[in-house]
């Protein structure tokens, strides 16, 4: 007798998978209840960068509030790619939404003419941080509340200034590794050109993500997406990563570990915040 | 906690075969000797292998069973044999559902075999708890029920065999994994009936319903053995799969092929899994204060021991 062989399929590494119109309905869902029931706020701001992440954000605000409710506001720098902002006017005039643009190359340099020494890297924070200044106070200015639009890969990588893009009280899509908010991005109908560039922060000329970080997101995503699961470094080699991605994903984790927290306070008394005076952020 | 003593020594992975078995009704050698081309088939990288309830006689007997049964030692022996004869001195664990003769008492049993060069010896022999007598199904008529839900350690670590109906009476799996078992084997022959699903008949859905339940809910491995083949009209629905502790089905065979399915189970996932849902530590702290509700029909005397 000759048996039929079925073997079970060898463990590839794979992205994380995402069923996004169960996705895309849950986000809206907890956008309507964080911001209309909750907060009590109708309008939404979201710095719109030109990139797939605040694309797929826009989005999910303007089916959770309607577009009449969702700010979009851009905010280049000098040096900043001029496709981020044709590429952030494509999302704008898909969704129907409102849109401004604030040049912070006055207020970045104001400070940045003081201090010529300052790296790429100082000066890429100062331009994150003076961006979410300004959609804090056109927040207040609109009555509105701003939108966080990081994903799970660059707060697991630590790829994000601290205190500025993780800033926002509300992210729909801080649990999502980049390859699924790609996915969610076609499921929304985000415009092919901010699905099909390659990702990058603008902070520096011909910057992108994956040139910084040294592995893509697809690899990234899938390793990520195991050793938060708890497997070791030499399971994840056997799955199929190469010791080098392992070390350089677990590297990045665990040096970036305090960015994902808030600022460590000295605990002094019996009612120390957070330690023993412990409440639920919804309460 | 008895964790240290029943995991593998020295062990992540077990190479694991199913031998999908369309046997011949009641050719007890022909089958046999299917088993052994399934042996020389198996590839070379094999730790454990899974046969199938009633795997080399065919499911549905009546009173042929008193024909067919076996003594335990006998049908160990002609595995290993068999085995032997198709690849030597290789060591292997095997599991195999049987009728077994136990001195005149007869019940649908599986054991537990390891195979070394020179010699073998039954590391467990599980016989059937709950033997469906209702339906199309008239075990009880011809059989004796089994009294006893063992665990056992292995060369792999502690283990579990549920044959059939025992797998779908949830205490059955809850309680082999309180005991210890971290893979349940569970050699099946289940008749394909329901034809109102969607893509597969509703016993193949509510089978892997059951199996992925008692993967998830207890963290363990679970190896399913499916007969297949049709015997008078009933067609067995083969389907021999290994689910992970996740509940993932990582390999399952079609329902109406001879099929070897191969897989290999790394142990470490079982930590894992209880670690992201500890189900089962939640339960051993839980269980003896359920047990112990009066409204249970406890065996008179237990609750006294207890009340003393």
């Amino acid at each position: 007798m000759t048996f039929t062989i079925v073997e079970a399929p060898a463990n590839t590494p794979r992205p994380p998978g995402i069923d996004c119109a169960v996705t895309a309905e849950w986000l809206t869902a907890f956008l309507r209840d964080e911001l209309l029931f909750r907060r009590n706020v109708s309008r939404a701001v979201v710095g719109l960068s030109g990139g797939v992440d605040s694309a797929v954000t826009a989005y999910l605000c303007a089916r959770a509030l309607g577009p009449k409710n969702v700010y979009a506001i851009r905010l280049p720098y000098a040096t900043s790619s001029p496709a981020s902002l044709s590429d952030a006017q494509l999302v704008v005039d898909a969704l129907g939404i409102h849109c401004d643009t604030i040049a912070i190359t006055d207020a970045v340099d104001g400070y940045l003419q003081f201090e010529p020494d300052a790296d790429a890297r100082r000066r890429g924070n100062v331009m994150a941080r003076t961006r979410m200044v300004i959609l804090f106070d056109q927040s207040a200015k609109l009555g509105a509340l701003p939108i966080g639009t990081g994903n799970k890969t660059e707060r697991m990588l630590g790829y994000f200034t601290w205190h500025a893009d993780d800033t926002p009280p509300l992210n729909p899509i801080g649990d999502l590794f980049k390859t699924q908010v790609w996915a969610l991005a076609r499921y929304l109908g985000v415009p092919r050109p901010l699905i099909d560039k390659a990702p990058s922060a603008d902070l520096e000329a011909d910057q992108t993500d994956e040139a910084d970080l040294g592995i893509t997101y697809a690899r990234a995503d899938a390793l990520l997406c195991e050793l938060l699961h708890g497997y070791n470094d030499e399971q994840l080699v056997e799955h199929g990563f190469s010791a080098d991605e392992v070390a350089l994903v677990r590297r990045r984790v665990d040096a970036t570990h305090w960015k994902r927290h808030l600022p460590t306070t000295a605990m002094l008394t019996n009612t120390a915040i957070n330690e023993f005076y412990l409440r639920p952020v919804d309460y | 906690m008895a964790a240290a003593d029943t995991r593998a020594p020295g062990r992540a992975r077990v190479a694991v075969a199913i031998v999908q078995m369309k046997p011949v009704k009641g050719r007890y050698d022909e089958n046999l000797h299917a088993a052994g081309e399934a042996f020389a088939q198996i590839g070379d990288a094999v730790d454990l292998v899974a046969f199938p309830e009633a795997a080399f006689t065919g499911y549905f007997l009546e009173g042929a069973v008193y024909d067919l049964a076996l003594d335990a030692r006998r049908f160990a022996a002609d595995l290993a044999r068999t085995w032997r004869a198709a690849r030597g001195e290789r060591a292997v664990d095997l599991v195999a559902g049987f009728f077994e003769n136990d001195d005149g008492t007869y019940y649908n049993s599986a054991l537990y075999l390891h195979i070394a060069a020179d010699s073998e010896q039954i590391v467990h022999l599980h016989r059937k708890l709950f033997l469906p007598t209702y339906g199309v199904f008239d075990e009880e008529r011809f059989l004796s029920r089994g009294r006893k839900l063992g665990t056992f350690e292995t060369r792999f670590g502690r283990m579990a065999i549920l044959i059939c109906e025992d797998a779908w009476h949830a205490i059955v799996p809850t309680i082999a994994a309180v005991k210890g078992a971290r893979v349940l084997l569970i050699p099946s022959a289940s008749p394909g009936r329901g034809i109102e699903g969607d893509g597969e008949l509703l016993s193949i859905v509510r089978w892997r319903q059951t199996l992925v339940s008692a993967a998830v809910e207890h963290g363990v491995f679970v190896v399913y053995a499916g007969l297949t083949g049709f015997e008078g009209g009933k067609g067995m629905t083969g389907n021999s799969c290994v689910i992970d502790p996740h509940g993932n089905v990582i390999v399952q065979a079609p329902a109406a092929d001879a099929s070897i399915v191969r897989a290999e189970l790394d142990l470490r996932e079982i930590d894992l899994a209880r670690a992201s849902l500890p189900l089962l530590g939640d339960l051993e702290a839980v269980l003896p204060d359920l047990l112990l509700d009066e409204e249970l029909p406890l065996p008179r005397g237990v609750r006294d021991v207890y009340d003393r």
